[in-house]
């Protein structure tokens, strides 16, 4: 799973400023990580689901997200010669590609998305929430760097809700063993204050991201909820979290958003403004990267704005009411971290879908179920079945991967699209009937 | 005194039942009686038999179930595990269970827990979590509390209180079970022609299905018929797998190993009948017991994370060297994240210390052996071949 920072499929008709400064992010961010070793900063990498990034960046650490630059490679094609690598080294073509893109580049010099070397980490900062993957996957970066590598368990919701023991859990791993790693490896003692004005910033942030996202409620829908929210999500589950600039990015976006609603606009595409909306959907499980604007194309072509989707709330379910907290600030992170979407179980995950299905009046549920990642996968085809049978609305799934482009059938998908399009239309004109 | 051929027939009954007979006549015997399942890779029994409880462990449907419905639950890039549990639930074939307890180990399990919340509303379900932070006072107090959670379920079940001392005769009752255990696999690596790798599986096997105090019997009797009768000594290679913690190989699959010139003299099939690698103390708080022992003497496989780099794999190269071992064979689900993930850093560790391996992978339907003989041949023949220059 991830959140991403796309720049390579970055649309190309119309741009909004906030559209400059989301890429000036992430670009900023890869200058930081080349500049890294000459300038002496600290490198940790850690996930983009339940990250930490304002305690890590309590410690002046430069952040790397490995899924993040496999998203990156999947964009620029460059993924599946990455993974051919790994398989090449050993590691089974059953498991998640992900984890193969990053290794391969790894084996080939660690050669960033933006042609430079990325530094080593200093250290590997393991937030387990959501995705086993994850803790095999810090293992095998651990085994080629050496290097420190710190643990956050973030026990699984596998009831409704989380418990106060998963919650203290969490919070006494934070100070007993992730603070202490992160003060001695960078070198800079952890100031709790610092952590507050951090948090401060993520709220405002995290104010703006769920009305932009409530505003998909809108007919037209202002924005696509999953193919344009891979650009807005991506200052918010990474590294700009809790920094002015994306307070600011998510501010601007906003006011973009308020003047599109104001205009009767719907999203930008690619290929400009989608004009005529048809159908709204309900998107579940990660994108395809490797052929990320061939198969968003297949939905706007047709009219088909997504309005909501599971995959924009992989890095925190902010619209079902989380905010960090400032006053309670080692709590609130690890509620961060156990709130995330994949760290819901299955009834939790339906009652969310089916949550959107029925505010966002959308005609029904698309599961992208992707090949290589358990995590989202498995269950999907009983949480269609579920969210179906609850809302009355036609469910379809499709089968992609994310960044393996052997996994990805444009003939099929579009098919199946096309199938389910027709499904929406036959829906309707029977309740008209 | 009964044979080994006797008590295997018996397991083996057992293990092609997929109605589980023994269990359902088990509860029935007596009123209020409770079963509850359990999947891979561990859950404390003992709390469960303190309840008064039958813990039933649930390993999928082998190559013997049909699985109709099942298919319809996954996508064909999941391993076989989840669906065939599923096709036993949807057959009717688990009725008469009372919960389900769905461990801490993968992602498919960890979501078929909420698919049975889904599909079974009205029947207890829960995911198990374990910590992955073994220090006392962090990972501890933790696991401590999850165990007097599912304490407390199980009393709701059961509707009667479960004391200190029904916790710590039921310690006792799996200390004992546990001690068999590693008195068997003793003997095998002793004799391994005594006692063939497919018996000791099926008496494991029999040790999910049955209650712990008949199957410490069993193993007791199996010991005494082992050591007694009289085998061929064969000039097989001694071989350590790895891999099937969790979906099941069809049994055709550890004959072939077999059959192909190896001994078996290390696995991690069914880890949850030795997980926890020393005796659970029985005085003093039972859960916090438990849950020191969990912290402290717990077995290693890969689902779990090994907190330093200078210990990864380390547990697999002392087994090997424990046992006599001349190679391993990784032999691993289809799909399965947690072995397959793992399997290049171990390979890794076995090639520093000089460890042999192969790998191959299997589906608890395959039906085809061949290969896997014929792979697992090649491998012994290349072992009798390097030990003899
Ligand atoms: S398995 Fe899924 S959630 Fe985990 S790293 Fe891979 S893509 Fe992300
Ligand atoms: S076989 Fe592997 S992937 Fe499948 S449920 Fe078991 S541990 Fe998980």
């Amino acid at each position: 799973m991830t959140a991403p920072t796309p720049t390579a499929a970055k649309p190309t008709v119309q741009k909004d400023r906030s559209m400059a400064m989301q890429k000036a992010m992430v670009d900023g961010n890869y200058a930081r990580l080349a500049r890294a070793e000459a300038e002496r900063r600290k490198v940790a990498y850690t996930f983009v689901p339940g990250n930490i990034n304002e305690l890590l960046m309590c410690f002046d650490l430069v952040v790397n997200y490995p899924e993040i630059n496999a998203i990156q490679n999947g964009m620029r094609k460059k993924s599946g010669r990455y993974i051919m690598e790994a398989e090449k080294a050993g590691h089974s073509e059953d498991v998640c590609t992900y984890v193969k893109a990053d290794i391969g580049m790894m084996l080939k010099g660690n050669i960033g998305p933006n042609d430079e070397r990325l530094p080593n980490p200093d250290v590997l900062m393991l937030s387990y929430t959501g995705c086993f993957t994850f803790m095999k996957w810090f293992e095998l970066l651990r085994h080629h760097y050496k290097c420190e590598t710190t643990m956050l368990h973030v026990p699984y919701e596998g009831g409704s809700g989380f418990s106060k023991n998963s919650r203290d859990y969490v919070v006494k791993q934070l100070k007993e063993t992730v603070i202490p790693t992160l003060e001695r490896v960078s070198g800079v003692k952890f100031d709790i204050d610092r952590l507050r004005e951090y948090l401060k910033e993520s709220q405002k942030a995290e104010e703006n991201w769920v009305w932009v996202l409530e505003s998909a409620k809108h007919k037209p829908s202002p924005i696509d909820s999953y193919f344009g929210a891979i650009y807005y999500i991506s200052p918010i589950f990474t590294a700009f979290r809790g920094t002015p600039t994306a307070t600011e990015y998510y501010a601007e976006l906003r006011k973009e958003v308020e003047q599109r609603i104001a205009n009767g606009q719907g999203p930008i595409t690619p290929e400009g403004e989608m004009k005529n909306e048809k159908y709204r959907l309900v998107v579940e499980g990660p994108p395809n990267y490797t052929s990320f604007r061939d198969f968003w194309k297949m939905f706007y072509d047709e009219g088909a704005v997504i309005v909501a989707s599971s995959y924009a709330k992989v890095g925190g379910t902010y619209d079902f009411g989380f905010r960090h907290d400032p006053d309670h600030p080692l709590e609130s992170v690890a509620e961060y971290c156990l709130n995330c979407y994949t760290n819901h179980n299955l009834p939790e995950r339906v009652r969310m879908l089916e949550t959107y299905v029925n505010e966002y009046q959308a005609d029904g549920l698309l599961i992208n179920s992707i090949k290589s990642c358990n995590s989202f996968a498995a269950g999907q085809l009983m949480m269609m079945k579920e969210v179906q049978k609850r809302t009355g609305k036609p469910g379809a799934f499709i089968e992609t991967d994310l960044v393996d482009p052997r996994y990805f059938s444009p003939a099929n998908v579009k098919n199946r699209l096309e199938s389910y399009f027709q499904m929406i239309d036959q829906k309707r004109r029977a309740t008209a009937a | 005194m009964t044979t080994t051929k006797e008590i295997i027939d018996r397991c083996e009954k057992l293990y092609e039942d997929m109605d589980f007979t023994a269990a359902r006549a088990w509860k029935e015997a007596a009123p209020g009686r409770h079963v509850i399942g359990y999947m891979p890779i561990y859950v404390p029994r003992e709390i469960i038999h303190a309840a008064g409880m039958l813990p039933l462990g649930i390993l999928g449907g082998g190559d013997q179930l049909e699985v109709i419905h099942g298919d319809a639950y996954y996508q064909s890039y999941i391993c076989r595990i989840p669906r065939s549990t599923i096709e036993l639930a949807v057959s009717g074939k688990l009725d008469f269970t009372d919960g389900m307890l769905f461990p801490s180990i993968c992602d498919v399990i960890r979501n078929l827990s909420g698919m049975w919340q889904l599909m079974m509303s009205d029947k207890y379900a829960r995911y198990f979590d374990v910590p992955q932070n073994y220090q006392d006072d962090v990972g501890g107090v933790y696991y401590t509390q999850e165990l007097h959670e599912l304490k407390e379920d199980l009393e709701k079940i059961s509707g009667r209180k479960i004391t200190n001392e029904d916790l710590r005769k039921s310690i006792a009752v799996y200390n004992e079970n546990r001690r068999l255990i590693k008195d068997l696999y003793e003997l095998r690596r002793k004799a391994p022609w005594k006692v063939p790798t497919t018996e000791v599986y099926l008496l494991l096997r029999a040790g999910m299905v049955l209650p712990v105090e008949e199957h410490s019997q069993m193993l007791k009797d199996y010991i005494e018929a082992a050591s007694t009768e009289d085998r061929p000594l064969r000039d097989n290679c001694r071989i350590v797998i790895q891999g099937m913690f969790c979906e099941q190989p069809p049994l055709n699959l550890i004959k072939s190993i077999e059959l192909a010139g190896c001994y078996i003299v290390g696995d991690d099939f069914m880890m949850v009948t030795r997980w926890l690698t020393e005796d659970v103390p029985l005085d003093g708080d039972p859960l916090e017991n438990l849950s020191q022992a969990f912290l402290h003497h717990s077995e290693n496989v890969s689902a779990k994370y090994v907190d330093r780099e200078e210990d990864k794999g380390i547990y697999l190269v002392d087994l090997v060297k424990k046992n006599g071992g001349e190679g391993v064979i990784f032999t691993s689900p289809s799909f399965c994240d947690p072995a397959l993930l793992d399997r290049p850093l171990l390979q890794d560790v076995l090639k520093a210390h000089g460890v042999p391996y192969i790998a191959f992978k299997y589906a608890e339907n395959s039906g085809q052996m061949q290969p896997i003989r014929e792979q697992a041949g090649t491998f012994a023949d290349s072992i009798k071949l390097w030990s003899e220059q």
